[in-house]
């Protein structure tokens, strides 16, 4: 891939707080125009970076470029290109929601005039002319994170980061943030996007980079990335729990392997062999059932976890 | 019942959905207005400071509510004993307890930088492509507008109670301009302090060390003639015994212009080494 088409490209990024390596020997190359997931549990490192390739942080080692700016030498010329929407609402709490987005509309350049107008456009846009004159700090969760990314686009930036968006929302105020993250980049915004949760990266990122104490363990598509791990898993859920080991027995005949309980004394799981038909293995498996006579409360066919995509990956590491 | 009244608050509370066409058509403007000019950013981040105050107008108590005590307090607890008559020492004191009143209120906006630098509205500044120095000086343009207005009250309540500033309105207000140059420079001590502490907390207790010693060591209460020989030097060459030295002389009508020269090159200095270190903390955070 030459140059100008990667948003970013980062190179051995390291970052050490006192004893901690927060950031280990960190390499990207993020393709411009699309959205990319940083995908890794609390502490893996994911906000270190982030706020290294935002020129928030300095890196104790490595090299990074943005659309082929130096983070470093360049770092003015990389902050007019990107837009930070932090894990913690980057807003001024003690001001309004218009406040907070004309200000911003005049540190970018507009006239008051025109930062106004700018302001209560985007507050519109986002669903937020109602509490345009609440103090930010009323806001809820949802609505802080929409006046959040409101802000970052005051100038429709090429590159924009998104720390963990949607932790701690409501599924309704996720999928708001989502459609946001959809229309952002289908407009030729570049997205990076940190996240714990799988279906978030699967959802919305083109390519996935996990990352787990302070390194990528792990890069591709969504799509590679769980066909690395397996098919999926089966989740049962037993009307009685006295029929979870007859059930546990009819599933490990069914499918040729073994079957976990789970700590839910009623439900079970079953990891899926790679290379099956995940669908025709469910339909499989829930004949058996019935035939066994086993009530069933509740079945799932789910792709592998974040958990599971996780562990599969640092194993490999150890191994 | 209950249930219908939860429906309401959460149609009040909830956001409407996101216009996705609008905000297709936001992103589609591609507009990229010239970045701001330096002064430009310092009066945008200037009137955040202005609008905190319009929010929480409590802030402004202490800072206007602390001079009239320490004017009120100084002239009728003291005077009889310093200067024989609290008429005579207020004529004394009034420009002095201003310096100090307000001097010691500048540690205010070290610890507002240091809560900004502690949330994350400061990652958005950073990351904007602005005069790096624009939110510290935008703190300091709003706390001039403060610190005028508390050198205003503490005049007018020096006239009611019998303060004659024989320097007329031109001495005065040429005084209290050299006090606020003084407090705009003595300033960046605090941003610093601010952007290099870890908490508002350990922001107030170092100024406060470093502040009390450093005004009352001086002659805003009584003229170094009446100290020890070995102390009389060292507070009247003190920066706070400079600056009170030339604003009494404006305020009086006796200029002293060695004492405001003095203190126009402490300020100079001031703004030098620590606007140097407070924009290299911040390029560092």
């Amino acid at each position: 891939m030459s140059q100008r088409d990667l948003a970013i490209r980062a190179e051995g990024l390291v970052k050490h707080f006192k004893d901690v390596k927060a950031v280990d020997g960190v390499d990207l190359e993020v393709p411009a125009g699309t959205v990319y997931g940083v995908l890794g549990p609390n502490g893996a490192g994911k906000t270190t970076t982030v706020r290294i390739l935002a020129t928030l942080l300095r890196p104790d080692a490595g090299t990074a470029t943005v659309f082929g700016r130096d983070l470093h030498t360049d770092a003015a010329a990389v902050r007019s290109q990107v837009s930070l929407t932090g894990q913690y609402a980057s807003l001024d709490e003690d001001l309004t929601g218009v406040e907070n987005l004309v200000l911003l509309s005049r540190l970018y350049g507009y006239a008051k005039p025109a930062a106004r107008e700018r302001a209560a456009d985007l507050l519109e846009a986002f669903g937020l002319s109602a509490a345009a004159g609440k103090q930010v700090k009323a806001y809820s969760g949802g609505m802080r994170r929409r006046l959040d990314i409101a802000a970052s686009i005051i100038v429709t930036p090429k590159l924009l980061f998104l720390d963990e968006p949607t932790t701690g929302l409501d599924p309704r105020s996720r999928n708001q943030v989502w459609d946001v993250v959809r229309t952002i980049v289908a407009e030729g915004t570049t997205v990076l996007l940190t996240t714990q949760y799988l279906e978030e990266a699967d959802q919305l990122a083109g390519r996935i980079a996990v990352i787990d104490t302070g390194k990528v363990i792990a890069e591709g598509t969504p799509g590679e990335l769980k066909s690395s791990v397996g098919a999926g898993s089966i989740r049962v859920r037993l009307h009685h729990a006295d029929q979870r080991e007859h059930a546990q027995k009819v599933l490990s005949g069914a499918l040729a392997v073994e079957v976990a309980l789970d700590d839910d004394p009623v439900a079970l799981t079953a990891s899926l062999a790679p290379g099956l038909d995940t669908a025709e293995q469910g339909s499989h498996v829930l004949g058996e059932l019935a035939r066994a006579g086993i009530l069933v409360d509740d079945f799932s066919l789910g792709q592998p976890s974040l958990d599971e995509v996780f562990l599969a990956l640092t194993n490999r590491v150890d191994a | 019942m209950t249930v219908t009244q939860t429906d309401t608050k959460s149609d009040v509370d909830a956001p409407a959905p996101v216009e996705k066409e609008h905000l297709r058509r936001l992103l589609a403007t591609g507009e990229r207005p010239a970045p701001p000019s330096a002064f430009a950013s310092a009066r945008a981040f200037a009137w955040r400071s202005m609008l905190k105050i319009k929010h929480v107008p409590e802030q402004l108590g202490d800072i206007l509510v602390f001079p009239i005590i320490m004017l009120l307090m100084f002239t009728y607890l003291f005077g009889g004993a310093i200067a024989g008559g609290t008429g005579e020492y207020l004529q004394f004191l009034l420009p002095g307890i201003m310096v100090m009143s307000i001097v010691m209120t500048t540690i205010y906006t070290g610890m507002s930088v240091n809560i900004d630098i502690n949330k994350g509205v400061s990652d958005r500044f950073r990351t904007l492509p602005i005069w790096r120095a624009a939110p510290m000086v935008g703190y300091l343009l709003a706390d001039m507008f403060r610190y005028a207005a508390a050198g205003a009250i503490m005049f007018g309540t020096g006239m009611v109670m019998g303060y004659r500033p024989e320097g007329g309105a031109v001495g005065v207000l040429l005084g209290v301009g050299l006090l606020l140059v003084f407090c705009f420079a003595f300033s960046w001590v605090w941003t610093w302090l601010g952007l290099i502490t870890r908490s508002e907390k350990t922001v107030m207790s170092i100024s406060m060390s470093i502040l009390f010693p450093m005004t009352f060591l001086s002659n805003v209460m009584v003229d170094p003639a009446t100290m020890p020989g070995w102390l009389r030097p060292v507070v009247e060459n003190t920066p706070i015994s400079q600056l009170v030295d030339g604003v009494r002389g404006l305020f009086d009508g006796n200029v002293d212009s060695v004492s405001v020269l003095t203190t126009l090159i402490w300020s100079a200095g001031f703004v030098a080494v620590f606007g140097f270190l407070t924009i290299r903390a911040y390029n560092r955070k």
